[in-house]
This record gives structure tokens, C-alpha cells and sequence, in this order.
């Protein structure tokens, strides 16, 4: 168990391999109850803040959006459902209270549910053990009763697998978790829930994506609704818009590490061959089970920034090469 | 064998009649890191003082210096753990270990545990 953001969070069950892998080639189950929960009405208002077209976000659909500030820096990512009679937000669990702060002070009329638990079912055999939501397709959102217990379920997650984010009462997650387990789903902890979205390509709020992060220079320009590209009528919307029309500095990147050593958050990174000034730094690292190999994301000059340029990787004083590679680093498996 | 000796960095050493250190970290320590997918051994050759970073492990989730015990002279490293990491979760104790020291002052075992006082450390972290 490790501190997170205000929680006690389980690093590991078994071992962060072992769990890494039944998510890819099973189900996992996650306990990510820490994740901030809220709903809101008005989407017109909510708009205002976001990039998303939440207005056109039809009854039964998920998106995923961004809260944006005057710079245009991120001030946290987030999922928006709409529930049909309302919308439901789950935050990062480090940024729920400056997010509830941020909407309340822009007028936008947010109820916190801090007495809801979410639960992640992940893997190729998620849709079987949680059958009674089978026929939701990727970021579809609804509500049904997983054996008995009222339950708001999206498919979507945090992994790059199909699979489910499902959301309950406080007081019904155990039941609801040990549901699942006897279904046959593995628990999995904060350890394979970072190395599954890093090979997934997906970024972590606070490592890849900051206050200070464009969501140009993060490849989240995909966030931006069609409409909302019309007006850019959002917080931030005329410097995001700026980003969008010019190339960023830097730009948010994957990399393959050669050998076995990852390249952790804070490693330099040079242009390959050279001992001159670093032209970029890795932002999240870790050792990627599926493809048994170092991988990271990191923010390069955007002059390094095309897939198959190499890179030296400063570890422990050493210079590693490593390749820009295209994200995901694995296939996405949703099912549209 | 003589008995393994240990330190409050979860190290156990073993000390041979020819005064070469065999060194390793503790099953504690193995599971305290969880999977293992990379370590970096010194050199033979290599010169190492007390208490000196001279060996890094990689989990999945971190990297960690291993210091050394003693000072001494580096003899021999385990090609074994770098060609298969999950070797040290494995079998930290007998053929996870990482290197061989010939000690400076193989007397100078000051500070050092003995099984049953590791484990008792052990029992109030």
C-alpha cells in the first residue's frame, strides 16, 4: 500500500507483471474509487471550460475532455457522460477539488458525489464477465443493476482494453468488487494501471499533461470538438487555437528504449550522437511488460519529434539510444 | 558455507574461507521491490568503499542503488541476473546473487547482522 493523493492505494496483489498481463490477456478488476466523481445539468455552461462538444453529446455517451485555463494550460482531463436526465464527470483524484473550485468559480453548477465508488473491469474478457453490459459499445455510458447494486457503467477505461468503468455506491463497492472477482476478474493495482495506460499511449495527469501543457503539444488537438474549432469560445480557447494554427516547441512523443534499463520521469533527453544542450525529457518511463522493453512519453523539440528518430536517453550518466515511436505503443483493443 | 551476514539495506553477504564476499539482496528486499527487469553489476576490478552505490536494481515501478557492505575489490559479477532479472525474485538468496568482493579488511564486520537478527529488524518495519 502506498499514500496517492489523499488515499491508501495498493501498488500490488500479486505483482505488477503478473496483474499487467491478466488485464491484457484476461480481465483485471481496479479499485480507482479514488477518481473524483460529480455531476452537473447545465452542459451550456460546462462548456464554456472545455474544448468538447458536450452540447452535442448524445444521451448514452461518454467523452473525454479537458479543463483548460486562461493560458490554455490543462488544468485537469476528465470524462463527461451524459446520463440522459444529467451529466456525470469522474476527475483525477489529485485534481477533483481544484476542479470543483474552477467550475464553481466560473458559475458552472457541479454536485460532488464523494460517496461514490468506481471500479475498473479491464481485458479481452471484460464484456463476458460483465455480461449485463455487453451491449454497450466503446464510450457508451448507461445505468443497470450489476446483481442488485444500481450501477452507472461507461465502456471505456484507462488500459487500452475493452472493458468498463463502473460506478456504485460507497457502501456497495465490496459487494460489487467481490461480484466480479468471483467472476473471475484478477485484482490489479496502481502499478499495472500506470504501465497498461503508458503502453496505451494515455496520458497521466501531473507527469504528461500540466497547467503549463498545451493540449496542442500533448496530441490532444483530437479533444477539441468540430464545432467548438468554429468559435473556440472556451476558457484559453484563443491561445489553444494559436498553438493549434502554429508548431509547438515541443510536442509529446513515445520512445523505445534499447536494452532492459528504463528511462524514468526527469531523464534528459539529447539528440543522438550529441553532447549538447538536452532536446527534450521523459515524462513518464517504465518497463512495458507486453513488449518486454523499456518504454516512456517524454516532450521533445518538435524538430525530433518524427516517428523513427533517434534519441539518446541520459541514464545514470550514461547515453542510451532510443527511437520516436508512433502511440500507442500496443494496439488499442475497443470495441466501436 | 559460514553463516550470511546482513545489513540494514537488505543485503546479505557470505563470507568464504578465501576471504571473497559473495553478496546479494534479502528475499525481503526482492519482494519489497516486486518484478525485477533490469540490474547493473560493477566490473571486476572495480574498487568499492563502504557504503558506496556500486549496483542499481530496476523494478517495474523504481530503481534502486544497492550499496556496499564492506570496501573491497570487485571479483567476479552474476552474468546469471542480467540475463534474467526475475532470477534475484526468484532465488534472491542462493543463485540471485550479484557479486563477488574481495574484501579489504575481511575482520571489518562491524554493524552487520546475523539471520536471526535481520529478521527480527525485519519484523519492526
Amino acid at each position: 500500500m502506498v499514500p496517492f493523493a489523499g488515499y491508501d492505494m495498493p501498488v500490488q496483489y500479486e505483482g505488477i507483471i503478473a496483474e499487467h498481463l491478466a488485464c491484457r490477456n484476461g480481465a483485471a478488476l481496479f479499485d480507482v474509487s479514488h477518481m473524483g466523481q460529480a455531476e452537473f445539468l447545465d452542459a451550456q455552461a460546462f462548456e464554456k471550460l472545455v474544448p468538447g462538444d458536450i452540447i452535442g453529446l448524445k444521451p448514452g455517451r461518454q467523452r473525454y475532455t479537458l479543463l483548460v485555463n486562461e493560458a490554455g494550460g490543462i488544468i485537469d482531463d476528465l470524462m463527461v457522460a451524459n446520463l440522459g436526465d444529467r451529466f456525470q464527470l469522474v476527475l483525477n483524484a489529485s485534481r477533483k477539488e481544484i476542479d470543483l473550485a474552477h467550475l464553481a468559480a466560473h458559475g458552472v453548477r457541479v454536485t460532488a458525489l464523494p460517496n461514490r465508488a468506481l471500479l475498473a473491469l479491464q481485458g479481452p474478457r471484460a464484456a463476458e464477465l460483465l455480461d449485463e453490459a455487453a451491449g454497450l459499445t466503446f464510450m457508451a455510458a448507461t445505468e443497470i443493476e450489476v446483481s442488485g447494486i444500481a450501477c452507472v457503467v461507461t465502456r471505456s477505461g484507462y488500459t487500452g482494453e475493452d472493458g468498463f468503468e463502473i460506478g456504485c455506491a460507497a457502501d456497495a463497492a465490496e459487494k460489487l468488487a467481490e461480484t466480479l472477482l468471483a467472476r473471475g476478474a484478477v485484482p490489479a493495482g496502481l502499478g499495472a494501471r500506470d504501465s497498461l495506460r503508458l503502453e496505451a499511449g494515455l496520458c497521466l495527469y501531473g507527469n504528461d499533461i500540466d497547467e503549463t501543457t498545451n493540449p496542442i503539444a500533448a496530441n490532444l488537438a483530437f479533444a477539441i470538438g468540430k464545432r467548438r474549432k468554429l468559435d473556440w469560445d472556451f476558457l484559453g480557447g484563443d491561445l489553444v487555437r494559436l498553438a493549434s494554427e502554429n508548431e509547438p516547441l515541443k510536442k509529446l512523443v513515445g520512445i523505445r528504449i534499447e536494452g532492459r534499463a528504463p528511462a524514468r520521469a526527469g531523464t534528459a533527453i539529447r539528440a543522438a550522437g550529441e553532447t549538447a544542450w538536452p532536446i527534450g525529457r521523459v515524462t513518464s518511463g517504465t518497463f512495458a511488460p507486453t513488449l518486454n522493453a523499456p518504454i516512456a512519453l517524454g516532450y521533445v523539440r518538435s524538430d525530433f519529434a518524427a516517428a523513427g528518430t533517434p534519441l539518446d536517453l541520459i541514464v545514470r550518466d550514461r547515453a542510451i539510444p532510443g527511437t520516436v515511436t508512433n502511440l500507442p505503443f500496443i494496439p488499442h483493443h475497443y470495441v466501436r | 558455507m559460514p553463516d550470511k551476514l546482513y545489513t540494514h539495506d537488505h543485503e546479505w553477504l557470505q563470507i568464504g574461507e578465501d576471504g571473497l564476499a559473495t553478496i546479494g539482496i534479502t528475499d525481503h528486499a526482492q519482494n519489497a521491490l516486486g518484478d525485477i527487469v533490469f540490474v547493473e553489476l560493477p566490473e571486476p576490478g572495480r574498487s568499492i568503499a563502504k557504503g558506496d552505490g556500486c549496483a542499481v536494481v530496476e523494478s517495474v515501478k523504481a530503481a534502486s542503488d544497492i550499496y556496499a557492505p564492506l570496501s573491497g575489490t570487485v571479483a567476479e559479477n552474476n552474468p546469471a541476473i542480467v540475463e534474467e532479472p526475475a532470477l534475484i525474485n526468484k532465488d534472491p538468496e542462493s543463485s540471485g546473487w550479484f557479486f563477488k568482493l574481495r574484501l579489504d579488511d575481511p575482520t571489518a564486520i562491524g554493524g552487520l547482522m546475523s539471520k536471526a537478527d535481520y529478521d527480527k529488524f525485519v519484523e519492526t518495519l
